[in-house]
């Protein structure tokens, strides 16, 4: 009896996702870009799944790694990289995805603490309007492009 | 609008004279494709050059700083062709990706690699000294050298090249900038002669460098 009680237990333990964090918001593919010597900024980037029934947003996030983190928007058109700070969040509905990816949506890291080199791992918390904070791993790596 | 507002910050009407401008020359680029292809039909192969033909309009004097606090001008770069790009060290993504964009295709030059200038003009000045952008570029091939100015070295630079920039104001006091992205190359007499788009695929960008040194 004691043993199924604990497999019941270890059962449910089992399914606490390794990235994630509310039951209603999943994060998967995160990285982020190595970034220069000196650099003053970095990008994350990842895919953000809401399961939950309710429409959510993006606000921003903290992170150990940099003083501040934005959710920003870049766009490059005739010739021209535009940069804008997405000031209302980035909305994610219900049941939908949200792509953050380089080229459009990413997470703005200001005032890195130290320099992001490849083969590192930072933790970003994201702050959404309703699910509240996602702790997120971020693996640094070369963008796949390349 | 004063002429000094239009210098430091180029307005949306600059930005539409320059889109224009940019339709002009892609439209002299494609008269000038066509000419060549209808020449090539009539001509033993052997008279056919692929020198780039220069595109006036673009490129002239400036006067700036290096990554080494040395004095540089348009004369410093002459003599041989040139690749400058515009961008900044706050740059998250476009700006690194290109530096290491230069930088692989610089080592796939090889020996010929030493024959073209590579230039990265910040149009942010006040964050970008001589100082932060030295250590910024040790990340990338020390053959590209970074040059900054004044306010109004950065805008007369810009001017020159039809290159846009903007500051947009972010939370918190920051701020980012909004610029050309595009590889400005240049033949050895300072004469504008084409561009590399960001991203462009490494094979295209690396033929258009090797032109260059025809």
């Amino acid at each position: 009896m004691r043993i199924s009680i604990a497999m019941f237990f270890l059962f449910f333990v089992s399914l606490i996702p390794t990235v994630a964090a509310t039951p209603n918001i999943r994060v998967d593919g995160a990285w982020a870009a190595p970034t220069p010597n000196g650099a003053q900024t970095g990008v994350a980037y990842m895919v953000i799944h809401n399961q939950g029934p309710n429409d959510d947003r993006l606000v921003g996030g903290t992170s150990p790694a940099a003083d501040k983190i934005q959710v920003h928007e870049m766009k490059v058109t005739n010739d021209i990289m535009e940069m804008r700070e997405v000031v209302d969040g980035l909305p994610v509905a219900a049941g939908r995805t949200a792509e953050l990816k380089p080229g459009g949506f990413h997470m703005m890291l200001i005032g890195l603490k130290r320099q992001l080199r490849a083969g590192q791992d930072i933790v970003l918390t994201l702050r959404f309007e309703h699910a509240g904070e996602v702790l997120v791993h971020v693996p640094v790596r070369a963008d796949s492009r390349r | 609008m004063t002429f000094q507002s239009l210098r430091t910050t180029p307005s949306a009407h600059k930005g539409s004279y320059m889109r224009l401008q940019r339709y002009i020359l892609m439209a002299g680029v494609i008269v000038v494709a066509a000419t060549t292809s209808s020449a090539a039909t009539g001509l033993p192969t052997s008279h056919i050059s692929n020198k780039p033909t220069p595109i006036p309009g673009i490129g002239g004097p400036f006067n700036l700083i290096d990554d080494n606090g040395r004095k540089v001008s348009a004369a410093t770069l002459a003599g041989k062709p040139s690749a400058i790009f515009f961008g900044y060290t706050f740059c998250p993504e476009v700006c690194p990706t290109t530096l290491q964009d230069v930088t692989s295709w610089i080592s796939a030059l090889g020996s010929d690699a030493g024959k073209i200038n590579y230039v990265f003009v910040t149009i942010d000045p006040h964050r970008d000294t001589p100082k932060v952008m030295h250590q910024y570029l040790s990340s990338f091939d020390r053959r590209i050298r970074g040059f900054s100015g004044t306010d109004e070295q950065t805008a007369k630079i810009a001017r020159e090249y039809g290159a846009y920039y903007k500051r947009v104001p972010a939370a918190g006091g920051s701020y980012v900038m909004n610029h050309s992205d595009r590889i400005y190359l240049m033949n050895a007499q300072g004469q504008y002669v084409g561009s590399i788009s960001y991203r462009e695929p490494d094979a295209s960008a690396i033929s258009k460098l090797k032109q260059l040194l025809q």
